[in-house]
């Protein structure tokens, strides 16, 4: 019997040293039917540059899905194979441990071989949470899970998922006459949640493909270090968010100029905020929330009310939280208290 | 004591083994690649035996502890896709959770086999058998397969990968087991050698359908009505075609192993001369067996066929086996609410089989066995004896029968 080997060797995928080092070669290309101006497109389109020819992508039901692969015109060069709404992480997990079992017992070349599965907001942040909270406590396989979060069911008709911001007009909650505001809740921090939860997994990530050049090196790092890793995309969506479809890039960057969307990476174990985040967390001003709302129709009813409200969330994460867009609990002023005293009485002792 | 007809290299070793056991000794002589176990009485000793056999060593596979049934579904269908031989299973209703998944499986034509260890689905809390878990996959195109003997279950487990792995099919075969009745009782059974199973049974290969990046194909792209018809015709051609692949198999099983030499599909015991006949599947025989026995000692013309392969179903061996009876019991331990009749799920099919020929016998339909509830031999009697009451006078005065239910 061959000796299992415990964890196979990633490819060592280097950043991109800027845009003109970039790639040429595409692997996700025409043949696709999204919307003009669609941001999770050219989130696939970045991710499928990143990883490369030697990748085998599985994407679960979603706009990225239904749009991409029409039989006969896929837009996928490399392989890819769909999975269920809800099973990004089990697809990816049991892709990988097919190739791991093949290659051990010299069924097919050992070669690193790069396996993604992606899943939209409610693929992800909904259905799926649990595969993917599961799929990220193998540590024995090599695989990336992207979200692709644009902030609603959009292929289905623009439904409200677990991740649609506070109050945005969706057809599952329409403003009306007796109700402005028929969606409540606030959207859930996946990638934070993520992190703090699965403390074997080496990366998870926030991104932004306003920001290509970056979003394309953490699937890059993502895929390399080893392991199970997520990232978690941000990606403005025309049809749901009612914009004009030019505007797609500039919503990327004013949602994390507003602090919305803070880009961060969680690399074995260490935060690290990244681009524009990172200089607000150094105290940078933030734009306010206003510019980035106003601009997308689906907060079109909107009161200064709403917006005030909207604002004091979004200030309370960047000042309250213990991690500003990570990790949303604070500590008591005590535990606080005793934590510094600790900490000076520890630099005394040394 | 066994005496070894054959070189002892290639000996069957004989172990006091419960059929999941016996399933899992199959796993390893067929080295599966990837299993993934989610804890579901009574299903889920076949996952305890394969732990063992791969903390010992003696055999090489990813083992995944998934998060749910519908995780573990996936993960193996998605290692299938890229070219490793897979085992899952479930039972009651951990099978209905993964259904979606279980669904999904025939059209993506993945091999995977997989047990279905029978139970009730709950509510209420029942652990015991029925066969309306496994009955769900009835019309989606998994082969299904119901054993009687934890020797028929080792056997099965093997054909069901050769044939489920036959480029021909490519479609996923499911077993199903009397939860308890079969899943935990212990029998002499006797495990064939590697080297036989390697000559029964070739390394699965994808072909082009492969997913690697050494060949870069889009597997399940959106079709709608352009051409979901084409697909799912593939998928009655390929479960039409199923039908002489496993006839082929057997015959290869018997060539080497000695075993299975009957009929695949069904079983027949003391029915060729039988006035009036007993049909079901899984453990069932074991009392209607007896209890044929003993009415034949009175010298009632009772026999009893047991259908081995519910997809595809074998047509044309239920009409011979059953054809020449005056009146048969079809005893389903499932029930299917509402149906024509009110008959139950192998009743409905029985006599949908019997439909076209030219003199056809009386099916009478049977729900007994239900929620783990043991089939007697006072059952079989009673069930016996209407069915000669019809075969007698030619009339059905009720085709419908609770048996062995209070109140």
């Amino acid at each position: 019997m061959t000796k299992a080997l415990t964890v196979l060797p990633t490819q060592n995928l280097e950043p991109f040293k800027g845009v003109k080092k970039i790639a040429l070669e595409e692997y996700f290309t025409s043949g696709h039917r999204t919307c003009q101006g669609c941001e999770s497109a050219l989130v696939m389109k970045l991710m499928a540059k990143a990883a490369g020819p030697r990748t085998v992508i599985l994407g679960a039901t979603g706009c990225m899905y239904v749009a991409n692969t029409t039989y006969y015109s896929t837009s996928w060069v490399v392989p890819w194979m769909h999975t269920q709404l809800g099973a990004a992480g089990s697809a990816a997990v049991g892709t990988a441990a097919g190739l791991k079992a093949l290659m051990r017992k010299n069924r097919i070349k050992q070669e690193p071989i790069n396996v993604i599965a992606f899943c939209g907001d409610g693929g992800g942040a909904d259905m799926g949470l649990s595969s993917i909270s599961a799929a990220l406590t193998y540590p024995e396989y090599n695989f990336l899970i992207l979200m692709y979060d644009n902030e609603s069911y959009a292929n289905t008709d623009i439904q409200l998922s677990s991740m649609t911001p506070y109050g945005a007009n969706t057809t599952f909650s329409p403003p009306g006459k007796a109700r402005r505001i028929l969606h409540k809740r606030w959207k859930k921090n996946v990638a934070g949640m993520l992190a703090a939860g699965h403390p074997e997994c080496r990366y998870v990530a926030t991104v932004d493909a306003s920001y290509a050049l970056e979003m394309m090196n953490r699937v890059r790092k993502a895929l390399t270090i080893g392991g199970p890793t997520f990232i978690h995309s941000l990606d403005p969506c025309p049809k749901g968010w009612d914009y004009d479809p030019i505007q797609s890039h500039d919503l990327g960057e004013l949602a994390v100029e507003t602090g919305v969307w803070p880009l961060f990476e969680v690399e074995d174990g260490v935060l690290k905020f990244y681009g524009k985040s990172k200089s607000i967390a150094q105290g940078r001003k933030r734009k306010p929330v206003r510019e980035y709302l106003l601009r997308q129709g689906r907060f079109a009813h909107f009161t200064d009310e709403d917006i005030e409200y909207f604002q004091k969330k979004i200030d309370q994460m960047w000042e309250r939280w213990l991690i500003p867009g990570a990790v949303c609990i604070a500590m008591s002023d005590d535990i606080k208290k005793a934590l510094a005293k600790s900490e000076v009485e520890l630099a005394t002792a040394n | 004591m066994t005496v070894a007809t054959k070189p002892a290299a290639a000996a069957d070793k004989e172990m006091l083994i419960s059929g999941c056991a016996a399933i899992a000794q199959a796993l390893r002589l067929a080295d599966i690649d990837v299993v993934t176990a989610y804890p579901i009485r009574p299903y889920d000793t076949v996952m305890q035996a394969v732990a063992k056999l791969i903390a010992n060593g003696e055999l090489d596979a990813e083992y995944i502890v998934a998060s749910s049934e519908h995780d573990q579904f996936e993960i193996v269908k998605h290692a299938s896709a890229v070219g490793a031989r897979v085992f899952c299973g479930s039972s009651g209703v951990g099978w209905m959770y993964a259904m979606e998944a279980i669904a999904v499986t025939p059209a993506l034509r993945l091999p995977m086999v997989a047990l279905v260890g029978n139970r009730a689905l709950d509510d209420p809390g029942a652990f015991g058998c029925e066969h309306n878990d496994a009955l769900c996959v009835r019309d989606l195109g998994w082969m299904l397969t119901w054993v009687d003997t934890a020797q028929e279950a080792l056997d099965t487990a093997l054909i069901a990968y050769r044939v489920a792995e036959d480029p021909r099919i490519f479609l996923p075969c499911a077993i199903g087991a009397d939860g308890a009745f079969l899943t935990h009782s212990e029998t002499i059974v006797k495990v064939p050698s590697k080297e036989k199973v390697d000559q029964f049974l070739p390394k699965y290969d994808r072909g082009d359908k492969l997913l690697h990046p050494d060949n870069p194909i889009t597997i399940a792209p959106q079709v709608n009505e352009d051409w979901v018809m084409e697909i799912r015709k593939q998928n009655d051609e390929a479960m039409r075609r199923a039908r002489g692949v496993i006839q082929e198999a057997f015959r290869d099983f018997h060539k080497i192993f000695g075993r299975q030499g009957g009929n695949p599909f069904v079983e027949s015991y003391m029915a060729d001369d039988a006035e009036v006949i007993l049909f079901g599947q899984g453990t069932l025989s074991m009392p209607v067996k007896v209890g044929v026995r003993k009415l034949r000692e009175q010298g009632h013309k009772v026999g009893f066929v047991r259908l081995r392969w519910l997809r595809p179903f074998p047509t044309p061996e239920v009409q011979e086996a059953l054809g020449r009876a005056k009146a048969v019991g079809v005893v389903d331990r499932d029930y299917s609410f509402g149906s024509p009749n009110y008959g139950a799920v192998l009743y409905n099919e029985v006599r949908s089989a019997l439909y076209d020929l030219p003199k056809r016998p009386h099916v009478i339909s049977f729900i007994c066995g239900l929620g783990g509830r043991e089939v007697t031999l006072d059952s079989v009697v009673e069930m016996s004896e209407i069915l000669l009451k019809v075969a007698k006078t030619g009339k059905v005065e009720q085709p419908n029968y609770w048996i062995g239910v209070r109140g």
